[in-house]
């Protein structure tokens, strides 16, 4: 029983954000729990943002992934506690920033209302970097541009 | 019933707001921009969708968050005027979203000390970050223009002198939001006062502007008074919904 409910954690886990396919559904810490009930696998899972349009994506694809082993699934949409970057696990951020993706900067929630945080770039690992938009090509991401290296580069906000 | 319609209320400030924010998406000045305002639309109507959800659970009359955005008529909208004005100029939006977003930081951060809802707490937790950045993004657009040219100071002030007179009504609690206050859903709206002059204050001293007076402040959105605009804006969000009700894809 309990090596079924580790089945159905890693075949859950094992779902790559669709928007940054490069850490997985775990790594990012939006799937919170996978359990068994009566033999269905429920799997709880937390949004980024209020309004991240991959949430369903996300949703389904989880839901897919657990029927493809052999589990009949059932998805829980959990808001509380809300999900912070701080969850994003050690491994999850050192693979955002091999994708090139700046991961948060420690101690989401703690941003000030003005100024902007400092950030290293992902590519030369500079801290000399500034801010080109607080909005990226996601809710979850902003513009930055590396001042030693010049490299453009998106940051994984954190909240 | 009163807890219901205090959400629905709070459920229709961040839809309509959302929605006119959204009218940006692919007329926005530069690329950022085009980018900026979809992404705090989004975060708007999020919060909408949740709170619409559940209102109408709470409701228990069966009514879907698509029910409760799409099949009410303008008279049935309880936002504050506020949120419905007009997109207008950069000086407009900007502004518009700073009024809005200095409330709400402090109101959801109230919520999550003392709110008792764990759904409305739920979203508290996720908005008050996001109001955060409305915030920032939208006080330095209008630190930007209040202190840039000549042309881009006198927009700013029209806009101030446009909307300033729709603030009040942030303020202000329905008897339904003034039962929802007081069962310990919702915070006081009126507390929310010195936090926002604050904001409010700090920005507009580095934009040069001044607050103004407002002799007559202009209320009624929670009562069903809308402006003209709200209608045009209902008529067309919601055209698909009521051509082809119920559709799913």
């Amino acid at each position: 029983m309990v090596a079924e409910a580790q089945r159905a954690w890693d075949a859950a886990a094992a779902v790559p954000d669709p928007e940054v396919p490069c850490v997985n559904v775990a790594e990012l810490g939006i799937l919170r729990d996978v359990r068994l009930e009566d033999g269905v696998a429920v799997a709880k899972v937390s949004p980024t943002y209020s309004g991240c349009p991959a949430v369903l994506a996300i949703e389904l694809a989880i839901e897919a992934a657990l029927h493809d082993a052999g589990f009949d699934a059932r998805i829980e949409r959990v808001l509380t506690p809300p999900w912070t970057t701080d969850w994003i696990t050690p491994e999850g951020r050192e693979k955002l920033r091999a994708y090139g993706i700046a991961p948060p900067e420690d101690g989401g929630g703690k941003a000030t209302l003005f100024g902007a945080p400092e950030v290293t770039c992902p590519r030369c690992g500079s801290r000399e970097t500034e801010r080109l938009s607080e909005f990226g090509s996601t809710a979850c991401k902003a513009q930055y541009r590396c001042l030693s290296c010049l490299e453009p580069f998106d940051y994984f906000k954190c909240i | 019933m009163a807890v219901y319609q205090a959400i629905l209320e709070l459920a229709d400030d961040h839809l309509v707001l959302g929605h006119r924010i959204s009218e940006w998406c692919g007329h926005a000045p530069m690329l950022e921009e085009d980018l900026a305002m979809p992404n705090m639309a989004l975060d708007l109507i999020g919060s909408a969708r949740t709170l619409y959800d559940h209102a109408g659970k709470l409701e228990g009359k069966g009514q879907s968050e698509d029910d409760l955005a799409y099949l009410r008529g303008e008279r049935e909208y309880r936002n504050c005027l506020l949120v419905e004005r007009p997109n207008e100029d950069f000086a407009h939006t900007m502004l518009r979203s700073l009024y809005f977003a200095a409330f709400m930081r402090p109101f959801w951060l109230k919520t999550l000390e003392m709110g008792t809802d764990e759904t409305v707490r739920g979203v508290a937790g996720k908005a008050e970050k996001e109001m955060a950045y409305h915030i920032r993004h939208a006080g330095e657009w209008v630190i930007r223009l209040g202190d840039g040219t000549e042309e881009s100071a006198a927009r700013m002030r029209d806009a101030v002198a446009a909307l300033h007179i729709y603030t009040d009504e942030l303020f202000e609690s329905s008897p339904a939001a003034a039962e929802a206050e007081a069962g310990g859903v919702l915070p006081v709206r009126a507390e929310m006062r010195a936090a926002w002059d604050e904001v409010i204050g700090q920005v507009f001293a580095e934009a040069l502007l001044e607050v103004p007076e407002v002799p007559y402040p202009q209320t009624g959105g929670r009562h069903g008074l809308h402006g003209e605009g709200l209608g045009h804006m209902l008529a067309e969000m919601q055209s698909v919904y009521r051509a082809h009700p119920g559709a799913t894809w």
